[in-house]
């Protein structure tokens, strides 16, 4: 799999949806971002994982320009972060989605598409296609005051979709949502990949991220622990077996092909690929053990999410 | 223009919230009960049954009037700080300001657009405040003070210092902090100015100096006395500006604010401005 901040810069930037080299942002002696270093391609899903207060809403900020970086560099879709034409190419759905209670949906999409600089006879197709996107076209005119957080994070998505961006950056866009709506969300992501548009995805939603994204970063504390395809983060998988009478030197032969753990009387060798299987079994037979199951295991997102964190977290305690 | 769609956002949400509707009411109200009171006003007689002379009556409705616009510049004061002084906080604390800035928007196009829509709904007040007021008196009273139209650019322009003011915290502060900073140094300039007016009568330099201070760091008190200026009957002027009477009374003023005064504020609105833009540029969203 890819090391950790192992990302090497495309031969020209523009290539890139989104680029960023030792991109830091320290609040006084705080520090939100430390460091960060990723290349997101045009066209693709990509999801930024962490856990609360890692630094993901901040390298969304310094990507938009909403905050300023005190260290690094990035870019967004080829020119500067914060570049103010650039702007109008992205969507962004805010975590703290909120738009002005006192305006109806298509009011807040009218603003929208006026700030964005949309062409003003592309108005009300753009506008009724969001929000036939996210499923509000029965609420066009109600209030925004009226609607649940669920509906508002669902217009926010709306908003978004405007103007055709080239990137969407999305930060914990199902936070509120139903199932129903987390769905509806995915179908939208893959549909704007479909169309070329990059998306990235800010979320702690695990589940959600293995499902969509094409490749992800694991940060945490500021710093990526992680990055690069969703198959090379989850590794190679593994195998399973329940056993007894393991010796010392069939022991030997599971920690050869893998990282060996056991677990309530199941052996797990992680790193094993599934060919490599019947043979490991034939070697742990002749080795005099009694195997009683072999299955095979691929780890999930969530599984590698907590080992990293908690590697981590063991490294800084050293 | 952002800065003109921000404009017009702030002007409809000021209708929205019904925040026009209720000042009009309230102005219809205030009105129809000084109108009444005008009215009556006219038809004083002394303790003896002999009518008043024309010119004092003319005074006293003058000086009643003065007392009118006094509250309708208090007012405009407090709502343009109660209105100006959450308008950048509030959108930033809330998340509002997030989606907006990411646009491709500029920030100086965010408070230019504000200043602008808060500037509009302080003329637009003014403009009616001022026109029915004056009617009513006038149909009430016959009396018609010497500048109804600088009477109502003064208000405006003491509404829109205090605003920009209070538009400029509002980058920094949350609205409860900025609107109790503003309307603290509105006070404080009212004071000032009668101070001013105090030693400039028995000729105290330093008090006429922290006076002429006061108006220069916030030129509300100034523009004030710009629309008192602008309401007296000129005789009156004359003879109670001879007099030591008019010693800290800030509801005589015997000349209008200068030219190089006036310029002066606009200069200070600007400068106000820019800082604001400097401010809210400087700020982590």
């Amino acid at each position: 799999m890819a090391a950790a901040v192992a990302a090497s810069p495309p031969a020209s930037a523009d290539e890139a949806a989104v680029r960023t080299l030792e991109l830091t942002k320290h609040y006084g002696a705080a520090v939100a971002l430390s460091g960060l270093t990723m290349v997101v391609p045009r066209g693709e899903v990509f999801g930024f994982l962490g856990p609360n207060g890692s630094g993901k809403t901040t390298a969304v900020k310094l990507l938009l320009g909403l905050s300023r970086p005190t260290g690094g560099e990035a870019w967004v879709l080829g020119r500067p972060a914060g570049d103010r034409g650039t702007r109008s190419r992205v969507g962004y759905l805010p975590e703290l989605f909120r738009y002005q209670g006192w305006l109806s949906a298509v009011e807040v999409l009218r603003l929208h598409c006026r700030l964005a600089g949309i062409a003003h006879d592309e108005w009300s197709a753009q506008i009724s296609g969001a929000l036939s996107t996210v499923g509000l076209t029965g609420h066009a005119n109600a209030k925004v005051e009226t609607f649940s957080k669920g509906m508002q994070q669902r217009l926010g998505l709306g908003v978004a979709l405007l103007g055709h961006p080239e990137l969407v950056i999305l930060d914990e866009p199902t936070s509120a949502l139903d199932p129903v709506g987390r769905a509806d969300t995915r179908t939208i992501i893959r549909n704007l990949r479909d169309r070329g548009c990059a998306v990235f995805l800010n979320s702690h939603l695990l589940g959600e991220v293995e499902q969509i994204c094409d490749r992800a970063a694991v940060v945490s504390d500021g710093r990526v622990l992680a990055i690069g395809r969703l198959d090379e983060l989850l590794g190679r998988g593994g195998v399973r077996m329940r056993l007894t009478g393991l010796t010392d030197p069939g022991r030997a032969a599971l920690a050869r092909r893998g990282t060996l753990a056991e677990h309530e009387g199941w052996f797990v060798v992680n790193g094993v690929d599934a060919d490599a299987v019947p043979e490991l079994v034939a070697e742990v037979v002749a080795s005099g053990a009694r195997v009683y199951a072999v299955e095979p295991v691929r780890q999930t997102l969530e599984e590698r999410f907590l080992a990293l964190i908690e590697g981590d977290e063991a490294r800084w305690r050293r | 223009m952002a800065a003109l769609t921000i404009a017009r956002l702030t002007i409809r949400e000021a209708a929205r919230r019904k925040l026009l509707l209720a000042l009009a009411i309230l102005t219809v109200i205030v009105i129809g009960l000084t109108g009444w009171g005008f009215q009556h006003l006219s038809t004083l007689t002394n303790a003896d049954g002999s009518p008043i002379p024309a010119s004092e009556l003319r005074l006293a409705v003058s000086q009643v009037l003065v007392l009118v616009e006094f509250m309708f510049s208090g007012v405009l004061a407090l709502s343009a700080v109660v209105v100006a002084s959450p308008a950048i906080s509030s959108e930033l604390e809330s998340g509002v300001a997030l989606s907006m800035l990411a646009r491709p928007v500029s920030r100086y196009q965010v408070i230019l657009g504000k200043w602008l829509g808060l500037a509009a709904l302080i003329l637009i007040y003014v403009a009616a405040t001022t026109t029915l007021e004056l009617l009513v008196v006038g149909l009430a009273t016959g009396y018609e003070p010497p500048g109804p139209v600088g009477l109502a650019l003064y208000l405006s322009g003491e509404g829109i210092v205090i605003m920009s003011l209070a538009l400029l915290i509002s980058t920094r502060l949350s609205g409860m902090t900025a609107g109790v900073i503003s309307l603290v140094l509105f006070f404080l300039a009212w004071i000032g100015g009668i101070a001013g007016a105090i030693g400039e009568v028995f000729g105290s330099h330093a008090i006429k100096n922290a006076g002429t201070i006061s108006q220069l760091l916030l030129p509300t008190d100034a523009l004030w006395r710009g629309s008192v200026y602008e309401l007296e009957p000129v005789l009156y002027r004359d003879v109670l500006g001879a007099t030591t009477e008019r010693a800290g009374n800030p509801f005589f003023v015997q000349s209008p604010p200068s030219a190089a005064y006036l310029a002066w504020t606009v200069c200070w609105v600007v400068l106000i401005l820019s800082i604001a833009v400097w401010s809210l540029h400087r700020r982590e969203v």
